[in-house]
């Protein structure tokens, strides 16, 4: 609320300041700490003794002989097989965020452009779709694809979570096609286009702020996706988070927490680039549903 | 749009839900009334030159030839929900029967592991979705004061716990909480408890997790409701400003009740989005104390021996009642509104 009127005063200005630098601390520090720790051997990221060790690097200069080691990384991502991981889930990203695009905008085009009442129960039972725990979906999966013998393999996976993805993607969409002027396409219709014509030359050229916020939707979710992943792929196939799970070992083997460290690193890089370049995007995606009601 | 048309454009998305969304729901309805095979167990008879012994042995080629046949397992009706891992009906009426006191019963029913899930999981919804709410309130109003020039970067830092996935987001914190993480270790000095860990004792275990749970949420509610918060007008604001109305005064009687719409469907969200709560339970490797139901699910799910299919798929359809009785105000409310807009 930044107008002449309201004098602030100095006192609660301070707080104020105070107030956001304390929980951006909260909120990044955990993040930058992780980042610090990658260049490190175990003992000083874990370092009981002493927490100095890890900005000193006590232990990663005895061991290494430097200061900042890049073990972790290549430890994970050749010995560890991390590319195979972060290739496959390239090959998943690529693949859901097309996919679920493509279907999306027809879709959420017809519904912002229908009258009928189905045309509203389809967006209450996309609405129920969307609440769906993961979890109970995946438990409706195993059997059936097991008897099928698709499970464990990539297709099987893209199209799973373009699914999960539509009802999501549908209402985002709808949300922006109703913003669309109805004139436009209407005018089109009376020249003569068909309704698929329409959409091709009329709708696509001014479709595309809506179909970059719904296409960054789906590539958080199928870039981040765990429960999917981890139960429908198996060992071979399995995409970047499921393999940092498999690094922290389990009762029976020895995992490796410090190539599980680097991993987490390597992966959570480039979605914050992405969210430093269309932070505004994901902003109006979020917000879209709710503040227009 | 003519009926035609939707349903070319419509097909491709709805069949996708139809097959991978709603189809699934019935197969697990299905798969919850089956359970998995009996094993077939055979007598043989031993002798040897001291005298003859029967044992029971799996008789392993009829075990697999009626799983071959049956692969769904036996027909169980109802009664995997009602077994020990589930609503253990006769367990509860047996602890109703013989215990002294309502508390009794009830800490005898929360050991049940269909019920202690779901204590954590409620637990965790009506924790954290106030907190969130009001964090995120907090934030947005305070960002909101500050100079506009710096605010993109500032918000950048504050959608970070938002973006990463729930697992690698509860790793991150749990290498600095754990014992030998910085903040863990510290603490032990602090306390001078060199045996205090997080993972040791059950309490300790459920705040961290709820913790974690308002870290990751916060920054969603306050994107929406700093989104809205832009969208306050200022006339009244101005006039209020004027008539003396202090800064509580002001949030409470023109900015709450104009962002009033925005905080039901943020608690909706992140009441929908609690109830599934899963993997921060994996990333605090918290399994021995803190299970919710989704977790009972995924649990069954990676079962070394058998998959557990029926288990898991009573768990399920459970969980998805659970959800419909948090969603169904907002639905009746949609459906009056569409019935009173026709």
């Amino acid at each position: 609320m930044d107008y002449g009127l309201d004098k602030k005063s100095n006192s609660l200005k301070t707080f104020n300041t105070i107030f956001i630098i304390i929980w951006l601390l909260i909120a990044c520090f955990p993040f930058i700490w992780t980042f610090w720790g990658s260049f490190k051997v175990r003992a000083d990221f874990f370092s009981r003794a002493d927490w100095w060790y890890a900005i000193t690097a006590f232990n990663t200069l005895i061991e290494t002989g430097v200061r900042f080691t890049t073990e972790a990384y290549s430890g994970a991502w050749f010995e560890g097989e991390f590319w195979k991981a972060s290739r496959n889930t390239i090959i998943v990203t690529i693949s859901v965020v097309s996919i679920s695009l493509f279907l999306g905008t027809l879709g959420a085009y017809a519904l912002s452009r229908s009258t009928k009442n189905y045309a509203f129960w389809i967006l209450i039972i996309a609405l129920i779709f969307r609440a769906m725990p993961h979890i109970t979906l995946v438990s409706g999966y195993l059997f059936p694809f097991f008897q099928l013998q698709i499970w464990g393999i990539l297709p099987t996976t893209i199209v799973v979570l373009v699914a999960i993805n539509q009802p999501f993607t549908l209402w985002l969409l709808y949300s922006f096609f109703k913003t669309v002027p109805k004139e436009l396409d209407e005018s089109a219709l009376i020249d003569g286009c068909s309704y698929f014509q329409t959409f091709r030359h009329i709708i696509m050229p001014v479709m595309w702020p809506g179909v970059i916020t719904a296409g960054l939707f789906s590539l958080m979710l199928a870039y981040n996706d765990f429960t999917v992943t981890a139960l429908l792929l198996n060992q071979e196939n399995h995409t970047m988070v499921p393999k940092i799970q498999s690094y922290l070992g389990t009762n029976q083997h020895e995992g490796n927490l410090m190539w599980a460290v680097s991993s987490v690193v390597s992966a959570t890089a480039p979605l914050f680039l992405l969210v430093m370049f269309f932070q505004r995007q994901i902003i109006s995606g979020l917000t879209a549903g709710a503040v227009k009601g | 749009m003519p009926n035609r048309s939707f349903f070319w454009f419509f097909l491709p998305a709805g069949l996708a839900m139809i097959l991978f969304i709603g189809l699934p729901i019935i197969s697990t309805g299905i798969q919850s009334f089956y359970a998995q095979h009996d094993q077939i167990l055979v007598k043989v008879k031993k002798c040897d030159p001291f005298g003859c012994k029967v044992s029971v042995v799996v008789d392993q080629e009829a075990t697999s030839k009626i799983k071959d046949e049956k692969p769904l397992g036996k027909f169980n009706g109802f009664g995997t929900y009602v077994d020990r891992n589930h609503l253990a009906t006769n367990q509860v009426s047996e602890f109703w029967g013989e215990s002294k006191s309502i508390g009794e019963f009830v800490s005898k029913v929360g050991n049940l592991p269909f019920y202690k899930a779901l204590v954590f999981t409620l637990t965790y919804c009506v924790i954290v979705t106030p907190c969130v709410l009001l964090l995120g309130f907090i934030i947005a109003l305070s960002l909101n004061a500050i100079s506009r020039k710096i605010r993109g970067p500032l918000i950048f830092g504050t959608i970070l716990p938002m973006i990463v996935t729930p697992l690698v987001g509860s790793l991150v914190l749990f290498w600095m909480i754990d014992a030998e993480g910085i903040i863990g270790a510290n603490l032990q000095i602090m306390m001078n408890d060199p045996y205090l860990s997080v993972k040791s004792s059950k309490s300790l275990t459920w705040i961290t997790i709820i913790i974690y749970g308002v870290w990751h949420h916060s920054p969603f509610a306050f994107v929406v409701f700093y989104a809205a918060l832009q969208t306050v007008p200022q006339e009244p604001l101005e006039a209020s400003i004027i008539d003396g109305a202090s800064r509580f005064q002001r949030v409470k009687h023109i900015v709450l009740p104009h962002i009033y719409p925005v905080v039901t469907f943020v608690a909706l969200i992140s009441l929908m989005d609690n109830f599934r709560v899963f993997e921060p339970i994996i990333g605090f490797s918290a399994e021995g104390s803190a299970q919710s139901l989704s977790w009972l699910i995924y649990d069954n799910l990676v079962n070394e021996e058998v998959i557990l299919f029926g288990s898991a798929a009573a768990t399920s359809i459970m969980t998805i009642i659970g959800i419909s009785i948090i969603l169904a105000p907002v639905l009746i409310r949609t459906w009056r509104e569409f019935r009173t807009s026709r």
